[in-house]
């Protein structure tokens, strides 16, 4: 199949590329940019005049509920959602049921993908066995069926000794950790940030050292064991300063912050609306700030989802009791676009936050539009106005507070593979 | 960001109908000196009923209304039966916490049902912060609710019982001072009581606790924080005791019960600090020698007992201005 895009505004921040030009494909992976090659015919071409063609985002942390309870979610209908929402490849987070730590289930997760036939998914193995935190996960065999990474969440591990030795097991195969840092103990039965809000509102808190002093004895581990490390999910500004003070050393550690934690702050829980409970929870205003400015000075490289679908029933609930996290493959590029509008971050870095960065973190050639990469790339309007509602919405869950709310910018086709998986009716 | 998102509506607007009348009693956040003192005057007129020969006023005759609590209480749930049968109203008692839940109803699916039983008003008693929020704004809004304690946020009909006790005895609160002691960190009752206070306009509000039992940024909500008994009490005008549960111990907050008395257990010795005509409050049930010495508990300062008494009154205003309210509301929507 030889494919050709027309007059779009090509950005690719891996060849420092933003301009009109036509992109061309053959047999699934990018031929050329700019003139037609000699002898190529296009068999299909797309005019992408007034649209944004870049390469698809890839997540970092997405809950596509397969194997597990059907009622939140699946395989087929998250990654279709995800598709929707301009991510061509999505990483599974391991805290399925049963959880993603052999090399049977990644490969069940795999071949449901592939029937789908939406985004790939990127497993991310257990680090230890049923992410119990006791025992060494089979790292090398997960690693040969297909994971990119491996992470115990914000399960603890037992104690320090087995950290240190799953980290040096994985060090031995240079496997990628993924650390959502976060101290079990002074996290307690906390579900809201703790300050004078939740004091207020009676919410048990989680004080911001949660997060700061699991992320500094982790970094001594990491420096220690010689790991590739990636901080998922920095709620807080000092953690910010932390990973930046990390690299300064020469550290290779990378780090993500989810769109939520860029949008809203702890403020939102006055209203006790669940849709707002979330892991980590939302923090003040200092730390959105803090962490907008560390994803601008690039010491955040990546945004992630956190894509978290629930049924209604999940969220009906008073707000400790109720399910954790927010539905959110779908608004990550108009929110992200809003941003760009505030004067965030300009649209190549949103590209480089959503594509290019993932992917050079995970380590795949991925994330841009070099010749003879696979043709994974999207085509996005930045000015259409929608509505997230049923008819627009894919996901399984809109456990989320723009449901219903217009937004701005939209994916209008999404390409996997060379083939058009996506297209807006 | 200006998207309306990033402002969510202010919970205050949940229990307020478009016209600022009380539709539903579920925090003090939000409500104005004047609809307090309202409630505070409502009170007043029902104040004296319990000495009469017949208890009862017709005010909500003909309405259902249903105590559900999810937590176990006694005297909190005895005088919103008596408050609710001396207005004339239907009342119905249900120990959640035994029943429906237990057989893994969800909350909604338990409150739906007893809605369908066409209940007028609820009184609510749960364990999660914001549970009474969350009934009104999402469950059941067309039913009058009055939060009676949802966790650790708020307990708004006992600070207002107390905001009543205050007013007898002291005549109002311009230039009060008003100490609260204890367990701040797990309190509903202090964070209420801080929040009426302030709104009612009294002079200073003193908050004196370990400073584990103190919530981080408390202070934000108009309060001044004192670690030293003797200086928190120093010349107040109202003393404000909290209870002490025993499992404070094993939270690690505490060493024990006798170092918790000598530094914060109000004995008369340290009552003598606090003003000469200073009195001295408590929610109920005291623990005593724990927080609290019988010879101070019982004795003449004491209005602890009254602060029972005054419940009735304080929680009949606020369930008929309430169920006034929402009727209020319900007529304009037909």
């Amino acid at each position: 199949m030889k494919l050709s895009i027309l007059g779009g505004r090509v950005i690719d921040p891996a060849q420092v590329l933003d301009q009109i030009i036509d992109v061309h494909i053959q047999e699934g992976k990018i031929l050329a940019l700019g003139d037609c090659p000699t002898g190529f015919k296009a068999e299909q071409t797309i005019n992408a005049e007034g649209l944004i063609v870049c390469p698809g985002f890839i997540d970092l942390c997405s809950h596509l509920r397969e194997p597990g309870p059907s009622y939140k979610g699946n395989i087929a209908s998250e990654t279709q959602a995800a598709l929707a929402g301009g991510f061509t490849q999505v990483c599974a987070r391991p805290d399925t049921q049963p959880p993603l730590d052999s090399p049977a289930v990644i490969r069940v997760v795999r071949e449901r993908a592939e029937l789908a036939g939406k985004a790939k998914v990127l497993p991310i193995g257990a680090l230890t066995q049923g992410l119990e935190g006791q025992l060494l996960s089979n790292m090398s065999s997960l690693q040969a069926a297909g994971c990119v990474a491996l992470t115990n969440l914000r399960r603890p591990v037992q104690d320090n000794l087995i950290l240190r030795r799953c980290l040096e097991y994985a060090a031995t195969f240079d496997i990628l950790v993924v650390f959502y840092p976060e101290d079990s103990a002074l996290k307690g039965s906390g579900f809201a940030h703790e300050g004078s809000l939740s004091s207020q509102l009676g919410l048990e808190g989680i004080p911001e050292t949660a997060e700061t002093l699991a992320l500094a004895q982790t970094l001594l581990l990491v420096e220690q064991t010689g790991i590739r490390a990636h901080f998922a999910h920095l709620s807080t500004a000092r953690a910010v300063t932390q990973v930046a003070e990390a690299k300064a050393k020469g550290l290779a550690v990378t780090a993500d912050v989810a769109l939520s934690h860029l949008l809203f702050t702890e403020a939102c829980l006055e209203s006790f609306d669940s849709n707002f409970h979330l892991e980590p929870p939302l923090r003040s205003e200092a730390d959105r700030l803090g962490l907008l400015q560390g994803l601008k000075d690039g010491t955040i490289s990546a945004v992630s989802s956190s894509h978290l679908p629930h049924e209604a029933a999940a969220k009906m609930a008073p707000f400790s009791v109720s399910e954790p996290g927010m539905s959110s493959l779908e608004v990550v590029l108009p929110q992200m676009l809003a941003l760009v509008e505030s004067g965030w971050l300009n649209l190549s870095d949103l590209v480089k936050r959503l594509a290019l960065a993932p992917a050079k973190l995970l380590g795949i050639k991925s994330g841009a539009l070099w010749p003879g990469y696979a043709a994974d790339l999207i085509l996005v309007d930045p000015e259409a106005n929608w509505v997230l509602n049923e008819q627009t919405s894919f996901s399984a869950g809109q456990n989320t507070p723009f449901w219903k709310q217009s937004l701005k910018g939209r994916v209008v086709t999404s390409l996997v593979d060379g083939k058009i998986r996506f297209n807006l009716k | 960001m200006s998207s309306a998102l990033n402002n969510p509506a202010h919970p205050r607007n949940v229990q307020l109908t478009s016209d600022g009348r009380l539709k539903h009693f579920l925090s003090i956040n939000g409500l104005s000196k004047t609809l307090l003192t309202e409630i505070l005057d409502t009170a007043e007129s029902f104040a004296n009923m319990g000495e009469q020969a017949v208890k009862k006023v017709p005010l909500l005759r003909g309405k259902t209304i249903v105590n559900l609590f999810f937590e176990n209480s006694t005297r909190t749930r005895a005088t919103f039966e008596l408050a609710a049968k001396r207005l004339s109203a239907d009342v119905l008692n249900l120990d959640i916490k035994t029943s429906s839940t237990a057989k893994g109803e969800t909350l909604m699916d338990t409150l739906q049902n007893i809605e369908a039983m066409y209940a007028d008003m609820f009184v609510v008693r749960h364990a999660d912060s914001g549970a009474a929020h969350f009934i009104a704004s999402q469950v059941t809004p067309r039913v009058a609710i009055i939060n009676a304690g949802d966790g650790r946020h708020a307990h708004p009909t006992q600070a207002m019982l107390d905001m009543f006790t205050i007013r007898k005895h002291k005549g109002g609160f311009e230039g009060l001072k008003v100490a609260i002691v204890g367990d701040i960190l797990h309190s509903r009752v202090a964070r209420s009581q801080i929040r009426a206070l302030n709104t009612l306009g009294a002079a200073e509000v003193r908050l004196v606790a370990p400073k584990t039992l103190l919530p981080i940024g408390i202070e934000e909500m108009g309060a001044k924080i004192y670690t030293r008994m003797e200086e928190g009490i120093k010349d107040v005008d109202v003393v404000i005791m909290l209870r002490l549960q025993k499992e404070r111990m094993t939270g690690a907050l505490l060493p024990s019960e006798a170092e918790f008395y000598r530094l914060y257990g109000l004995t008369t010795e340290k009552l003598s600090y606090a003003h000469p005509e200073a009195i001295v409050m408590h929610p109920g049930p005291i623990n005593r020698g724990v927080e609290i010495e019988s010879a101070v508990a019982d004795g003449p300062r004491s209005v602890i007992l009254q602060q029972v008494g005054y419940g009735i009154a304080t929680r009949m205003a606020v369930m008929s201005m309430a169920m006034s309210g929402q009727m209020h509301e319900r007529a304009q929507i037909q």
